[in-house]
């Protein structure tokens, strides 16, 4: 019965089939092939990732939870907790934009509940192929009303994020999303099922045979034959998530609970597997108790399906009828459907009979783990040479400013932001595009601030440098907002890891991550790895996205981004090292990746970021703004959009460099080095906030004032820029907002 | 006095109202499951902004089904003050507590952003602290919100001076920029010919803290407070009636 398509068909490999009779030691039946290969799937093993993955830092004082569970969590003070994951959900939403990104958000919701966390906010880090291609248009719009339709509903608010565009990513769109909750610190709930003979139950929407094997697609590269893999993407219900939601939550308060998992990937598999394992038990289920909405199902089936909005809990034995009247009030029906052993064993039964029974312990802890061969790609010698002595620089460089203002990765993403509830909840006190997001905690004087980033370009042309970019990108966007960085969570997207070259990629970033977070002091506590990113054979660029989560100490002193009064001093933190490599400059001027990435000074980075915080809990930053896409240049001019027209006169010297004399002014105004922000700071304040950098050895100079309605820059004593705020603020806005606004025939 | 927000499965908002009505004015409040059948002598009936029932039908088509709905309208033929925000105002329609329907957005898009609003009525228990003309900085976060009414309605409307809020430029003066979402007149709040229910788009509850940029929205709930603290047990003897 079981012939190499069957195994094809399920993603294994033949070796991988004999490990499988080994740990039975006999032949599997379908089913139970079918709940290995879900297990043993990359998607939920991370059997290609794990040997990678365990070189992370994951433990600090604040750290409550780290990887392991549904989510992380971190210690925010006043007895609170940061629980918090991002997660991938690229493949479905290519297949179905607007369910794939949904289901995206669905999932990573339940995550954070599921630890007893209430959520309170979301944020999402999305690529997509160029803007003008039809396919484009309609990925975007499909991504985007998924990520409203669920995250606006269910009436958590989608308060920051980012969007980049490249035509890398054109077959294979990606889709993260991040959540973070707030739980008391003493309640955090875990996954674990124990206690032989308490009651399992399940919870939430009936099971159908949609997203049978979505963990196996998830794992798979994407050919021609993908858009017939509709029916394995799920469909979202934000509504029963919602009852979901306050139901789980109002039972997580009598303690009447051992446990409790979502079934995300890989279903009531992965659930029960997990559950059991974690508690050292076993769970016994009988499928025919499974709430199911279609007939005729088969055990396979419902072991597999994906069906959303489902969850699974243990109760406390003598607690059971208190789980059901909660459930029962919000019009759920909890269904015991099998108990806790003790043997380890996952068994299903179907009316009584066996059709399932695998050690636990092979699902998990014995589930393949491959060392990948590696190798450097051989593209990336002939990509990191730049040499910008060939490189004709125009010298009209308003020109160059409002091209790259109008780059749809740089220019203001207000017409997807406006489509998120980003207020409900009211908690929002920086809003989206002005910097990173931030929530107050009520009840306390804290606030949030969360950012995620990543750079796809820097990590093709560096995956080490760009993954550590990354992280001191998304850290230096909460310092910015005047947060403490104290945790952050990551997600891998890349191609297929069975190809050196992507192994290779995939190595050196996580070490990237791993110097970075450890210099940075911020663990990572969790996160998601996506690979097979590739189409037709076609990789993604390495796209390491990175979560920080920032505590601010007093909510009321958050900083923005934009400039506040005329006649501040504009100071710039941090120095320029002429660096074009890899530059949204260069892309978008001269349609060249090519380059290394910016260089990147931890110790530099850690000391700016400890200065920006200090800055503003002292109250003398009146806004900072960190320099990336466009440099220098770019990040001036969004300091002075949505100020009603504030304006700047900028000086800056040229740094000695390759090329022309148009190529140096160049440089000087769109370098992209790292670890460099504009902060604008009243007069009356600017010394003592040249002695604080001084103290932090941080390099500051005061580089201009803000003023008058246009933005102007010298670069060696020559205005080089001269533009006025309200036409640049037009181009920039109306770029994406027109894009879609336009009627397509 | 005591607020009332009801919450139905689906409210998302109903939080948002407690927290204003009792974080920061300092007001009682209890929530009202929507399968209660009595209002715990609420004084004031808050319909929060939300997905009442998932709104898989119409918004609030479902909504006005449940239980505590009867009470509701009891409440409000009294002459209680209830509030519809949002999901709320929806709701009010569908319950037949307010005349007209909510169309889609004519963006198609869900959108969420502050608006300007000019106060035309300051005759209500939930605007009698406003002056009229003045006008309110406050959020909207819909997808349907874009009100419709048969012209004989919107004309009815118009001579009972039951359109309450409209949508304007920062100035206060109407154009169709200024119109988030398409809605008839730019009407984005009205009242019942008694003057005691209003039903409003916008969520006055995200704008009442400095913290999160705008207070302006402090003005509805300072309204029904000065409206209530002649007789905040007797909700039946409130007089909200003619212009003053």
């Amino acid at each position: 019965m079981i012939d190499p398509q069957v195994l094809e068909r399920h993603g294994l490999k033949p070796d991988e089939y004999d490990r499988i009779v080994k740990a039975l030691g006999r032949e599997p039946n379908l089913t139970e092939l079918g709940i290995f290969s879900v297990m043993w799937s990359e998607h939920c093993s991370y059997k290609s990732s794990r040997i990678h993955l365990k070189t992370l830092p994951t433990e600090g004082p604040q750290v409550l939870q780290g990887p392991g569970e549904n989510a992380g969590a971190v210690d925010i003070g006043e007895g609170l907790a940061a629980v918090f994951k991002i997660e991938s959900h690229n493949h479905p939403s290519f297949i179905e934009p607007y369910q794939g990104a949904a289901t995206g958000v669905g999932g990573i919701i339940r995550d954070i509940f599921t630890m007893g966390a209430r959520p309170i906010a979301l944020l999402n880090s999305l690529r997509f192929g160029s803007l003008d291609p039809p396919g484009t248009r309609r990925l975007v719009e499909g991504v985007v009303a998924g990520i409203a339709g669920y995250g606006n509903s269910i009436g958590i608010p989608t308060v920051g994020g980012e969007i980049a565009f490249e035509p890398s990513y054109a077959g294979n769109p990606l889709v993260n999303v991040f959540c973070l909750g707030i739980a008391k610190a003493s309640d955090i709930v875990k996954g674990v099922a124990s206690g032989v003979g308490n009651a399992v139950y399940y919870v939430g929407a009936k099971t159908g045979r949609d997203g049978i094997h979505g963990a196996t697609m998830a794992s798979a590269e994407f050919d021609e034959k993908s858009a017939e893999k509709r029916p394995a993407v799920q469909v979202g219900d934000p509504f029963m998530e919602k009852l979901l939601l306050e139901a789980c939550l109002e039972v997580m308060q009598t303690d009447a609970l051992v446990g409790i998992q979502d079934m995300g990937a890989a279903g009531l598999t992965c659930s029960t597997t997990e559950m059991g394992s974690r508690g050292g038990a076993g769970i016994e289920i009988d499928v025919a108790l499974v709430p199911q909405r279609e007939t005729g199902m088969t055990p396979y089936e419902i072991m597999l399906s994906e069906s959303q909005e489902r969850m699974l809990l243990v109760a406390k034995r003598g607690r059971e009828a208190e789980v059901e009247r909660i459930f029962e009030k919000w019009d759920l029906h909890a269904v015991k459907i099998g108990e806790v052993t003790d043997n380890g064993f996952l068994r299903v039964r179907e009316r009584g009979a066996l059709v399932a029974e695998i050690p636990n312990r092979a699902l998990t802890d014995e589930a393949p783990v491959y060392k990948r061969p590696m190798s450097e790609p051989e593209y990336l010698r002939d990509a990191q040479q730049l040499d910008l002595d060939a490189v004709v620089c125009p010298a009209d460089q308003n020109g160059a400013l409002l091209a790259l203002l109008a780059s749809p990765t740089v220019a203001s993403k207000r017409w997807v932001y406006r489509q998120y509830d980003h207020m409900v909840r009211t908690n929002t006190i920086n809003l989206p595009g002005l910097g990173a997001g931030v929530v107050r905690i009520k009840g306390t004087d804290r606030a949030l601030a969360l950012s995620v980033d990543g750079n796809g370009r820097y990590g093709y042309l560096d995956p080490y440098r760009g993954a550590m970019l990354a992280v001191a990108e998304a850290s230096r966007n909460v310092a910015c907002a005047g947060a403490r960085p104290i945790g952050a969570t990551n997600c891998l997207n890349f191609g297929n890891p069975e190809r050196p070259g992507i192994m290779w990629q995939f190595a050196k970033a996580v070490e990237g991550i791993g110097a970075a977070c450890r210099a940075l002091n911020v663990p990572i506590t969790g996160g998601n790895v996506s690979l097979y990113n590739e189409t037709d054979g076609t990789a993604i660029y390495p796209t390491p996205v990175i979560g920080v989560v920032g505590l601010l100490e007093h909510a009321d002193r958050v900083v923005g981004r934009r400039f506040r009064e005329s006649g501040d001093a504009i100071v710039l933190l941090g120095a320029d090292r002429g660096e074009l490599g890899g530059s949204e400059y260069l892309k978008v001027v001269h349609h060249l990746v090519r380059g290394v990435p910016p260089d990147l000074d931890l110790e530099a980075e850690r000391a700016l970021q400890a200065l920006l915080v200090t800055l503003a809990d002292e109250g003398l930053a009146r806004s900072a703004h960190d320099c990336s896409d466009g440099g220098l240049t770019v990040t001036a001019a969004e300091c002075c959009f949505d100020t009603f027209g504030i304006g700047a006169n900028i000086s800056i010297d040229a740094p000695p460099t390759a090329g022309s004399a148009a190529t140096g002014v160049a440089t000087a105004l769109f370098s992209e080095s790292a670890s460099r922000v504009i902060v604008s700071v009243a007069p009356e304040e600017l010394t003592r906030v040249l002695e604080r950098a001084a103290a932090a050895k941080v390099p500051a100079k005061v580089i201009g004032q803000t003023g008058g309605n246009r933005l102007r820059i010298a670069v060696a004593g020559q205005i080089v820029i001269d533009q006025s705020v309200d036409e640049a603020e037009r181009v920039w806005s109306n770029t994406i907002e027109h894009f879609f606004a336009k009627r397509v025939a | 006095m005591r607020f009332g927000i009801v919450v139905f499965p689906g409210s998302n908002c109903d939080e948002d109202a407690y927290h204003a009505a009792k974080d920061v004015f300092g007001q009682d409040a209890e929530y009202l499951w929507h399968k209660d059948t009595h209002l715990k002598r609420a004084d004031v009936v808050i319909l929060p902004g939300g997905f009442a029932h998932g709104d898989y039908l119409r918004t609030g088509a479902m909504a006005r089904f449940s239980p505590i709905m009867k009470e509701v309208a009891a409440f409000a033929e009294r002459g209680g003050p209830v509030l519809g925000i949002c999901n709320g105002f929806q709701i009010l329609l569908e319950a037949g507590l307010l005349p007209g329907a909510m169309l889609r957005n004519r963006s198609l898009k869900y959108q969420c952003e502050h608006v300007h609003l000019r106060v035309e009525q300051t005759d209500t228990p939930f605007t009698c602290a406003a002056r009229p003309g003045q006008v309110l900085r406050i959020p909207i976060g819909h997808g349907e919100g874009n009100y419709y009414a048969p012209p004989e309605t919107v004309a009815r409307l118009e001579a009972n001076r039951q359109i309450v809020l409209r949508y304007t430029d920062p100035q206060g003066r109407q154009d169709d920029a200024s119109n988030p979402n398409g809605s008839v007149h730019a009407i984005a709040s009205i009242c019942n010919e008694r003057r005691n229910v209003v039903g409003m788009m916008p969520h006055p509850e995200r704008a009442c803290e400095v913290l999160l940029g705008g207070v302006d929205g402090r003005v509805i709930f300072d309204s029904v407070i000065r409206a209530l603290a002649r007789g905040p047990e007797k909700p039946a003897l409130l007089e909200v009636g003619r212009p003053v």
